[in-house]
């Protein structure tokens, strides 16, 4: 699905991914913790397409494309969906309506006719139902005057709705309750196939009881310096980071 | 000596033109006289120029059409009510007119005794010109209680190379009565145009009246017009300016509320590009009591564009229980626009409420990326941001046929979907 090789990245000068290398097959669900700053949001931005930063070294293919090649919409038409860790409000944009265009820019690209308006609806009454996002939300302006916990369900509305290959959560799971931490797990698992794959960025080993991960990796000063199963989560959480950053020296 | 030789003599201008058509007063018509010729054409010193720039207009010369010519034009609706004028001159033959009950509705040419009793004065060069040297115009008259359902559009077509229309209308809706009024200014196979309009419109007791403002002139076009407007006791006036192209374009808008509890709306839009430059100056005058006004004004700048926006409020003496409010909105889609933006309040009596409102922006880069990143083009995104900005001036035109037409011309000029 994704190979990442060697990815050096900079942004106004400062390098923030020194070399991290991961690769994740269909049908996994791949967990990244690590301490603030370490870059786990630079991964997923460059990921995505944001220009800000420059890659310096390295590579990504996904599914046999040369992801760092391509427009942020051409990653996205092509499979690629990020969850914004700070999903932006859009006012006078409306939710629906974005997304249909949206939808329908992702269809084109896979050589389908655009949806009808009857057959969109029926996906967002279904789909919002999925992560109880209230369909009146739905309708509003993008993520305007949404609580916090309210745009991360979007984010989950919007994933459900787009069918991604790759979906990239960033710390979907900082601000949620419990109730809504359980709905947007609820929300992965229903969309897990052996066809796509998610990764899921947390500071939390509470989100991986309900999404269980294959595999936990460690983010640390720009480079994935572990790597294990859904145990290595409990130990981060029973002993921080200070232990790897010792086992490194 | 130095500042004459900067400034242009403004007989120079109009020196091809002949004398107006229209039966002003003679008086008016001799104080219209000697300012043109003891007064030099404005700079950016004289503060309602300040961000405008005349100096090239000023160098050249028009030519006033001699017999009106025939062009093709854009309609915007499909009302039996349409008078058509090109370059300044009214085409019977394109125009098409029914008769209905209490509305008056020819060239003022063929009624110029209305002006007998205009208010218009002369307060500036181009006040002077047109008095001096308008042509036709259109008289609009509803009489007392009458509503006219479908709404008089008039055409105003340039057509031609360094043409100039100077015209000016006389609107009048008497108490009671109720109208909408759309006046389309546009080109056709035109270049170097120059139009100077004046509006009149005087808005009765308890009447009803909207003027839509169309303007699709095209780049090479410089467009100078006024609307001076009065409202009396209990009248709804709302105005609504869509500027879309020209190479300079100056509206004023003067609205004087004269009686008491009358509602003001004034909306407007402009979206500049290529080296467009648009400047609205608007002035809402409450001299009573009573009163409420709403003006919203926003601004798309592309390119190389520049804009001005000055809106003033004057609040009077004893004008108690005013809400006026204000907002200009702002996007500059390039480094190389600019935006000059003045809201200014004047406020003389103590129990008001009135609020002004200025910004000026860029597009929310993170927002264009979100949306980008949901598989939407870079081009499209900006779009929908611009929709989404502009959305809620477009959202006050009441008029459908005003709004498809804005929305047909938005897709055809600049590719926008809405
Ligand atoms: N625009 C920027 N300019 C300068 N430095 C930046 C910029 N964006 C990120 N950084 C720096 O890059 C480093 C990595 O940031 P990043 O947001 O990727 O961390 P993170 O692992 O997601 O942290 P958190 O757990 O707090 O979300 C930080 O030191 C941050 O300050
Ligand atoms: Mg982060």
């Amino acid at each position: 699905m994704i190979k990442i090789n060697n990815l050096h990245a900079n942004i106004e000068g400062k390098e923030i991914l020194k070399g991290l290398t991961l690769e994740v097959k269909p049908g996994e669900i791949h967990a990244i913790m690590g301490p603030n700053g370490a870059g786990k949001s630079t991964l997923a931005s460059i990921l995505a397409g944001r220009e800000e930063y420059e890659v310096t070294e390295g590579s990504v293919d996904f599914d046999g494309l040369d992801l760092l090649e391509m427009d942020t919409e051409d990653r996205a038409r092509a499979g690629l969906f990020l969850a914004f860790q700070y999903p932006v409000e859009i006012p006078g944009v409306s939710n629906i309506n974005f997304l249909r265009t949206a939808m329908n820019e992702i269809r084109e690209h896979k050589g389908m006719d655009p949806i009808s308006a009857k057959e969109f609806m029926a996906m967002v009454k279904e789909k919002s139902a999925l992560v109880e996002l209230d369909p009146k939300l739905a309708s509003r302006s993008v993520n305007e005057g949404f609580s916090g916990g309210e745009k991360k369900r979007n984010e989950i509305f919007q994933m459900a709705m787009l069918e991604p290959k790759l979906a990239i959560l960033d710390e979907t799971d900082s601000g949620l309750d419990i109730d809504a931490l359980r709905i947007v797990a609820n929300g992965v698992n229903t969309l897990k196939s052996d066809k796509n794959a998610t990764i899921v960025i947390t500071h939390y080993k509470r989100l991986l009881d309900y999404i269980i991960p294959d595999f936990v990796h460690v983010l640390y000063d720009g480079r994935i310096v572990k790597s294990g199963t859904k145990e290595l989560a409990i130990e981060l959480e029973e002993k921080g980071y200070d232990w790897i950053k010792a086992e490194l020296v | 000596m130095e500042a004459t030789l900067m400034t242009t003599n403004s007989t120079d201008f109009t020196k091809n033109w002949s004398p107006t058509a229209l039966s002003f007063p003679k008086k008016l018509i001799e104080q219209a006289t000697e300012f043109i010729e003891t007064t030099h054409f404005p700079t950016t010193r004289d503060e309602h120029w300040k961000y405008t720039r005349l100096a090239k207009l000023s160098k050249q010369q028009f030519l006033q059409s001699k017999v009106a010519a025939t062009a093709e034009f854009d309609s915007i609706s499909n009302s039996n009510n349409r008078l058509v004028f090109v370059n300044g001159l009214f085409n019977a033959g394109l125009s098409n007119l029914t008769q209905s009950n209490g509305l008056t509705l020819t060239a003022l040419s063929e009624n110029s005794a209305v002006l007998n009793q205009t208010n218009v004065d002369v307060i500036d060069l181009f006040s002077a010109m047109n008095i001096c040297f308008a042509k036709d115009g259109i008289h609009v008259h509803v009489a007392k209680n009458q509503t006219i359902e479908t709404p008089i559009e008039i055409v105003f077509v340039q057509t031609g190379e360094q043409t100039a229309a100077v015209i000016h209308n006389q609107i009048t809706i008497d108490e009671g009565a109720k109208a909408s009024v759309i006046l389309n200014f546009q080109s056709k196979n035109a270049k170097n145009t120059f139009t100077n309009v004046i509006s009149n419109v005087s808005v009765g007791k308890n009447a009803h009246f909207t003027l839509y403002k169309m303007q699709t002139e095209n780049e090479t076009a410089t467009f100078i017009g006024t609307e001076n407007v009065t409202q009396e006791r209990d009248s709804y006036f709302h105005i609504h300016t869509s500027t879309l192209n020209g190479l300079l374009v100056r509206n004023n808008l003067n609205i004087k509320v004269i009686g008491e509890n009358a509602d003001t709306h004034l909306n407007g839009m402009y979206l500049g590009h290529g080296s467009m430059h648009v400047d609205n100056h608007t002035v809402v005058d409450h001299t009573v009591a009573n009163c409420e006004s709403n003006e919203l004004y926003k601004g798309v700048m592309a390119d190389k564009s520049t804009g001005v926006f000055n809106g003033k409020v004057f609040v009077r003496k004893d004008a108690q229980k005013i809400n006026a409010f204000q907002s200009n909105g702002n996007v500059l889609l390039s480094d190389d626009a600019t935006i000059n933006s003045k809201p200014e309040l004047e406020i003389y009596a103590d129990d008001v409420k009135c609020s002004h409102g200025s910004t000026t922006g860029q597009l929310d880069e993170e927002a264009v990326f979100y949306l980008r990143a949901r598989g939407i083009s870079e081009k499209a995104a900006r779009q929908l941001m611009v929709s989404a900005f502009i959305g809620d001036v477009i959202n006050k035109i009441d008029n459908t046929e005003v709004s498809d037409y804005l929305t047909s011309k938005l897709e055809t000029m600049f590719g926008w979907d809405f």
